[in-house]
């Protein structure tokens, strides 16, 4: 992992939605560089294209037009499996929902990320219990979902987020289910991993979550503002 | 090795959090498979009586004969052939160089006595040494007919293993007499026991000298020639020749069709099979019906599960899985239910042979064929209805999948 050179490189952005007769411009060239070990926040009201952005940004999805190199490689073109493997080694993701598995305990769903990735069984274990330790949450590894309150399940997904050593944490409103105190403790967690190191994207409409990142980006109608 | 412990225990809890589902979904194999499965049982039950029935014919051994076993051409065309006898015996016994053994048999159904106890029914048959080294048939005491006996037309005779029971009622029937339409005959052998064939009773015979007999019954009658080949290799070419032999001896011309029949056993294992093609057909389609149905059970439970669990492969998809991951966690978990209906199947097939054989007249008998057709179509069914499904998973966008269903 490089931490001072460009993380995400992302130029001439476009995102166009075909449907049928109408065609949705969601992004309309997006410049953007951010750096290893930055904290950003992405910012913008509903509809100004933040969430289209996050899912290029995290490789759920590719842009219509426009190059996005993330740690150095174009992924901009890549599809399916490819891209699978790239979310897999580089990206780490934090939900609004949370996103857990409900049938898994805290440890399982910590470990999915290592699964996909092949590693063998132990060192999996042992990674996802070290993931977990970094959000002090060990000691409710083997907790399903719904023994958790909303704080320790989004700490299980932080942990899921760090496991594999990901090249940049993305966070899609990850206050946005909790209260505030839960959500002041989350937000305090992300500032401790990217004082260990970690590049982190934040995505959210709320101002007060944004200020406690390094920079914030504004999204107005599919423009960085 | 673990990662498949790992992918097997993982479809087992996803199938486990629906017990009622998965129950009746395997429910559903589980009938396909007994169903395969006792139906090969039975049909393999039926070849193994059948063969063992037609055993003692003999699968090397030729029967020259006025008439065929299963008549091919209209019966008038039949009727006015000429009877065998000693010239077409002696012609065989002297040219064909194709076989081990000739042996002349002609035979009368006939009550046989000793003293105040009597077998009714007994077959009666005229024959020479030879028919020991045709039929295998070496007595379990005494000896057979020698040479001897054919050149004098002695009054010996050996007994099959139920007459010498019913007659002699476990004394040493050897050096008795029996009395056959009025004469008698000494036994001078007893032949081990042989069971049926085809609904005759091997054990209820009498072997005298076919001269003996001759001028016991008269000699007036078409005589069966017996003719043992060395192997069933060889069944071909001694057909031929002694088709040869017996055309020329008969003297036949060229342009007219065989006045006699040369039988033998695979006549009829051929008609066995023909007879029951079709009902072996009809039972195969059964038995696949009911795994089609058991396949569209799992089809439907493996696409409401894929339904249900949308979101989950949106997460799995995020996190990193990629299509081969989701389509095996979904047929994965198909195979576990076809697989477990296979098993159980296999287990209630045994039970269903074995109810068939207590409960009626059938001998069914489970194979290694059977349980692995069962299995092989149990694991087929998983695979092929899991498929469609498991791909329709596996293709889902992740960006969409994530933004359905419930929040957890």
């Amino acid at each position: 992992m490089s931490s001072n050179g460009v993380m995400i490189d992302l130029r001439g952005i476009t995102r166009i939605y075909d449907m049928g007769a109408v065609q949705v411009e969601a992004l309309r060239g997006i410049n953007l560089e951010i750096t290893g070990n930055e904290y950003v926040a992405i910012m913008g009201p509903s509809g100004s294209g933040k969430s289209t952005l996050m899912n290029l940004i995290g490789c759920l999805d590719t842009p219509t037009a426009g190059s996005y190199r993330l740690d150095g490689q174009d992924v901009s073109r890549l599809e399916g499996d490819d891209l699978a493997k790239i979310r897999n080694q580089r990206i780490g993701f934090v939900f609004q929902t949370f996103n857990l598995l409900p049938r898994a305990d805290a440890l399982r769903n910590v470990e999915l990320p290592l699964v996909y990735a092949g590693i063998a069984l132990k060192e999996r274990r042992a990674r996802a219990l070290e993931a977990l330790e970094r959000v002090r949450l060990a000691d409710r590894a083997d907790h399903r979902p719904n023994q958790l309150s909303g704080g320790q399940r989004q700490r299980v997904a932080v942990a899921r987020a760090l496991v594999t050593r990901p090249s940049i944490i993305l966070a899609d409103e990850p206050t946005g289910n909790l209260d505030s105190k839960t959500g002041e403790d989350i937000l305090g967690l992300f500032e401790e991993l990217h004082r260990d190191g970690n590049t982190i994207v934040l995505v959210t409409h709320e101002a007060t979550v944004a200020e406690r990142a390094g920079r914030i980006v504004r999204i107005v109608d599919g423009l960085v503002a | 090795m673990s990662g498949l412990l790992e992918t097997l225990r993982l479809a087992t809890t996803a199938l486990l959090a629906n017990k009622l589902r998965a129950t009746l979904t395997t429910t559903g194999v589980v009938i396909g498979v007994t169903t395969v499965m006792a139906i090969s049982a039975v049909i393999a039950g039926l070849d193994r009586s059948f063969s063992e029935q037609i055993e003692g014919i003999g699968s090397s051994v030729l029967y020259i004969q006025k008439y065929p076993w299963i008549p091919n051409a209209e019966w008038w065309s039949l009727r006015n052939r000429r009877n065998l006898g000693w010239r077409e015996h002696d012609a065989v016994a002297q040219q064909a160089r194709s076989v081990e053994a000739v042996a002349p048999m002609i035979s009368q159904q006939i009550r046989v006595v000793h003293r105040d106890r009597w077998l009714d029914g007994v077959a009666v048959t005229g024959t020479n040494e030879q028919y020991r080294l045709v039929y295998g048939a070496d007595p379990e005491d005494g000896r057979f007919l020698m040479p001897a006996d054919l050149h004098y037309r002695k009054s010996n005779c050996v007994v099959g293993s139920k007459v010498a029971d019913e007659l002699f009622e476990g004394r040493d029937p050897l050096g008795e007499r029996v009395k056959i339409a009025g004469l008698h005959y000494r036994v001078i052998g007893v032949l081990p026991e042989q069971g049926e064939i085809l609904g005759f009773d091997m054990d209820s015979q009498v072997f005298i000298p076919i001269g003996a007999f001759a001028r016991h019954f008269g000699s007036r009658r078409s005589i069966d020639i017996a003719v043992k080949v060395s192997s069933t290799d060889r069944l071909d070419d001694a057909r031929d020749e002694l088709t040869g032999i017996l055309r020329r001896v008969r003297r036949v011309p060229p342009d007219e069709e065989d006045d006699f029949s040369i039988n033998e056993q695979s006549l009829l294992t051929n008609l066995y099979r023909s007879l029951t093609a079709a009902l072996y057909t009809t039972a195969t389609v059964v038995g696949g019906i009911s795994l089609l149905v058991g396949g569209i059970g799992i089809m439907n439970i493996m696409t409401v599960a894929v339904t249900e669990r949308v979101k989950e492969i949106g997460i799995r998809k995020a996190v990193g899985a990629r299509r081969s991951h989701i389509l095996g966690q979904f047929l994965s978990e198909s195979i576990v239910v076809s697989g477990v209906g296979g098993l159980l199947g296999v287990a209630l097939g045994f039970i269903a042979a074995w109810g068939l054989d207590s409960a009626t007249p059938l001998h069914p008998v489970v194979t290694v064929g059977g349980v692995a057709l069962g299995l092989g179509f149990s694991a087929a069914v998983g695979v092929i209805f899991g498929v469609y499904p498991a791909a329709r998973a596996a293709a889902l966008n992740p960006v969409d999948a994530l933004a359905q269903g419930s929040d957890t």
